[in-house]
């Protein structure tokens, strides 16, 4: 573990030894807590939410909240600590929850954590911090950390009382950020903390990144985002849309400009193709430009809003991760009488959410595993009309762990359908490597980082979130802005 | 924010349109394109970059009204503001010193040409630009063309000024009178595939602007892939130039028409807005 890790680990261990911490253990047992069931977050019927794009969840109540609380126990060591990349100190916000500290617990939150009503509801907490859990350990049911995570920024942001920390004097020093996603959002926040002057360049005409452009309202509402946006800007972060790095000025342009230090947080913004035949054929879309129409365009609302987005009878969706879930859903949404997931390996390899696994399978999508499209064949005038896959079977694990799935050989069958959307993944955004000079590259178009500090082959230019891991996760963008604003923090402060 | 500075009809359906846009002024070069949002609740749509001025930060735009953003994008008046605009987006075109060389523009093509004629002309090319349109009031820029070119030449479809007849012959006249190293051609898909199938048999290197439907504009959400000598390719980051030749037209206007439907529905709408 790294040397800072562990002082923050010692720091939550000793914040467990306040005396209302302790007193507060011993006011129920442990074996009490253990039998408290965990409380279900509410929400809305399958029947009625399948048909618009408000929140499914609802949010736990305080009683609810408070209660759940009191099923966590408060470990000496806290092993779901260690399962979260940015080391929320749970134990302490959980029991400030239990306490009725509500506010108290958003800003404990908040000390690590700048968008923790965004990965309330994002990250896959059973994975993370509920997958070390002693009470999940122990009953195979963990504390609902992230339900309580929710919980306390939702309370804090409702009451009107988020307070906006004081700003130490301007160093001088002034930082550009490359990117309004989760890293560079996270990056903008920490910086300004530390005083220095942060300016956010965003390519689209909104900032939030794939917050806003791909992850739907009924998951997150984008009005979440543009409050923690506010609050950035609020701190005295610029944020600048419409202005494409590499286009509109490249970095060099900006350091000539007076930009002392970068970071890129440019994404994961390539689609990638299936290469399969007919994948030009109308009524084919990758799940970038589908989800953009609908969120960031908001093209359910057409014509209200100009952007049109197709509204098909039959839809297959190819992909199994939390994108494809939330093609899947929204097609389903727009009108769809069936539609489907068709996935290549089983359902116990799909790498999206439980969560959104369970509430796709409850608003009627159909999972069709172990199958993988051959071909999409169309109709006289270019349109989809069939999708062509054949059956699967696992084979030997691959690289990435997960069993490779083997076509078998005869197994051909048709679907028909009137719109495919291909959720295969997304590579690394190209624009910024292919306008940069020096900037060193790997083999799949990532940015190589040094993974201590998150710097690039360039000086002063530093890198985090899915341009240097590919598609992955907002929590991981976060702790990678977290770690490259301490070091850049070193750089800006070590210039002369 | 990219305030309309100036408006014009330049002919009828066909405006023009000076816009503050500083960074993109100071950038752009031939060929590139801009994202331009009329509103919040707008589309957004690429449109050529057709004349700039990096001193006043200033950059034209040329635009045909077709569909109802377009129409919305012509309401605007002198001193109004875009919702939002970004760019220089898109390879520039390729500019050097090919000799001799044909540019031909025909619709918005006609304003979103003149960069190219007057690059390739600083460039010491001969230039012949050669505009196309039905009818002669459908024709404009023609001063401004004059100057960038070594020779302008109109057609009409009817006749009423220069060249009468089809771009086709024209193109072959050309090509049959005089040495043409290249061929330059902006304007709508129709013009483009009926120069490229042209010079085809000539052998002579058309390079083509293509516009197919774009929503980000950078390479993201891949609504713009064509299929270029068989391979896909993105034309908001890849082009918009490409080689006519390699062009697989049938795929491309097939797409182009995807969302004809909602097109209407939403010129439907914006009417019904417009009288209530
Ligand atoms: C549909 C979908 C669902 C997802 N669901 C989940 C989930 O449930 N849980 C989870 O943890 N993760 C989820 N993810 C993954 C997660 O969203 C990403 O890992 C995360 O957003 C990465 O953050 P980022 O800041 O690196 O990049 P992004 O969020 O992609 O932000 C990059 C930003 O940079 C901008 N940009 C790009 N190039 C330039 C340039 N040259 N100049 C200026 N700006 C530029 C882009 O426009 C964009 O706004 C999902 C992803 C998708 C697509
Ligand atoms: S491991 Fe579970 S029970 Fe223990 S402190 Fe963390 S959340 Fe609470």
């Amino acid at each position: 573990m790294e040397e800072k890790n562990r002082a923050e680990l010692d720091r939550i261990k000793l914040a467990a030894q306040e005396d209302w911490r302790k007193e507060l253990k011993k006011k129920i047992p442990t074996k009490e807590r253990m039998k408290i069931e965990r409380i279900k977050m509410p929400e809305r019927e399958p029947e009625e939410r399948n048909q618009d794009f408000f929140e499914v969840n609802l949010g736990l109540s305080e009683e609810q909240a408070m209660e759940e609380a009191r099923r966590c126990l408060d470990c000496p060591n806290p092993q779901c600590v260690l399962g979260c990349p940015v080391l929320i100190d749970i134990p302490s916000f959980i029991k400030l929850i239990e306490i009725g500290k509500f506010r108290e617990a958003a800003k404990k939150i908040k000390e690590t954590n700048s968008l923790p009503a965004v990965c309330g509801r994002v990250c896959p907490q059973e994975l993370q911090c509920e997958a070390q859990c002693t009470v999940f350990k122990a009953t195979g049911v963990s504390v609902a950390i992230g339900n309580l995570e929710r919980f306390a920024s939702d309370w804090e942001r409702k009451s009107g009382l988020v307070e906006i920390p004081s700003i130490p004097p301007p160093t001088g020093k002034k930082v550009a950020v490359i990117g309004a996603g989760p890293a560079g959002l996270t990056l903008a926040g920490e910086m300004v903390k530390m005083g220095h002057q942060v300016t956010i360049f965003e390519a689209l005409h909104y900032p939030g990144g794939v917050l806003v452009y791909g992850i739907p309202e009924f998951r997150l509402p984008k009005a979440i985002v543009y409050e923690e946006v506010d609050y950035l800007k609020r701190m005295g972060v610029e944020i600048i849309t419409n202005f494409i790095v590499g286009k509109t000025a490249t970095i060099d342009d900006l350091r000539k400009d007076g930009y002392d230090a970068f970071f890129i947080g440019s994404g994961a913004g390539l689609p990638m193709f299936m290469e399969v035949e007919g994948e030009n054929l109308n009524g084919v879309y990758s799940a970038n430009e589908y989800l953009t129409r609908i969120n960031l365009m908001r093209g359910y609302d057409f014509p209200r809003y100009d952007t049109p987005v197709p509204r098909a009878k039959r839809v297959a969706v190819i992909g199994g991760g939390n994108v494809a879930m939330d093609c899947v859903r929204s097609a389903k949404r727009l009108g769809a009488d069936w539609a489907c997931i068709i996935y290549r390996r089983s359902k116990k390899e799909m790498p999206a959410r439980i969560e959104e696994i369970k509430h796709a399978e409850e608003e009627g999508i159909e999972f069709i595993f172990l199958t993988a499209p051959v071909r999409l064949i169309g109709d006289e005038k270019g349109w989809v009309k069939e999708i062509e896959c054949i059956k699967m079977e696992l084979g030997e694990p691959d690289s990435s762990g997960r069993r490779r799935p083997i076509p078998v050989k005869g197994s051909e069958f048709r679907i028909s359908v009137d719109l495919v959307v291909n959720a295969i993944g997304q590579r690394p955004n190209p624009l910024i490597p292919l306008t940069t000079q020096g900037l060193e590259i790997g083999k799949w178009g990532e940015i190589k980082v040094d993974w201590k500090t998150m710097a690039t082959s360039l000086p002063g230019v530093y890198a985090g979130g899915d341009i240097v891991r590919g598609g992955a996760t907002v929590i991981l963008a976060m702790g990678d802005a977290r770690v490259a604003a301490r070091a850049m923090n070193d750089y800006l402060m070590n210039q002369s | 924010m990219y305030k309309i500075i100036e408006k014009r009809m330049v002919v009828p359906n066909i405006h023009s349109m000076k816009i503050s846009a500083p960074a993109v002024a100071k950038k752009c070069l031939p060929g590139q394109f801009v994202i331009v949002m009329v509103d919040e609740r707008g589309e957004r749509i690429p449109l050529s970059i057709a004349d700039w001025n990096r001193e006043e930060g200033l950059i034209t735009i040329v635009f045909m009204e077709v569909g109802s953003s377009t129409r919305k994008l012509a309401k605007l008046k002198e001193g109004d503001e875009l919702f939002a605009l970004a760019g220089p987006l898109g390879s520039p075109s390729e500019i050097s010193r090919w000799g001799t060389v044909l540019c031909i523009g025909g619709c918005y093509g006609i304003g979103t040409i003149y960069p190219i004629s007057r690059a390739l002309k600083e460039e010491g090319n001969k230039v012949i630009t050669l505009l196309e349109a039905r009818s002669s009031f459908l024709l404009y820029w023609q001063d401004k063309l004059k100057l960038v070119s070594d020779e302008l030449l109109l057609l009409t479809r009817d006749g009423t000024v220069g060249l009468k007849g089809h771009v086709t012959t024209a193109i072959k006249e050309i090509i049959e009178r005089e040495k043409i190293d290249r061929v330059m051609v902006n304007g709508c898909t129709f013009l483009l595939m009926v120069a490229s199938e042209t010079t085809r048999p000539f052998g002579i290197k058309t390079v083509v602007s293509l516009n197919p439907i774009m929503i980000d504009g950078t390479g993201m959400c891949g609504v713009c892939r064509v299929s270029i000598a068989g391979k896909t390719k993105f034309a908001c980051v890849d082009g918009p130039d490409f080689d006519g030749h390699e062009v697989d037209w049938e795929t491309l206007l097939m797409r182009r028409s995807a969302y004809l439907k909602e097109e209407l529905e939403s010129l439907r709408f914006l009417q019904c807005e417009e009288i209530f």
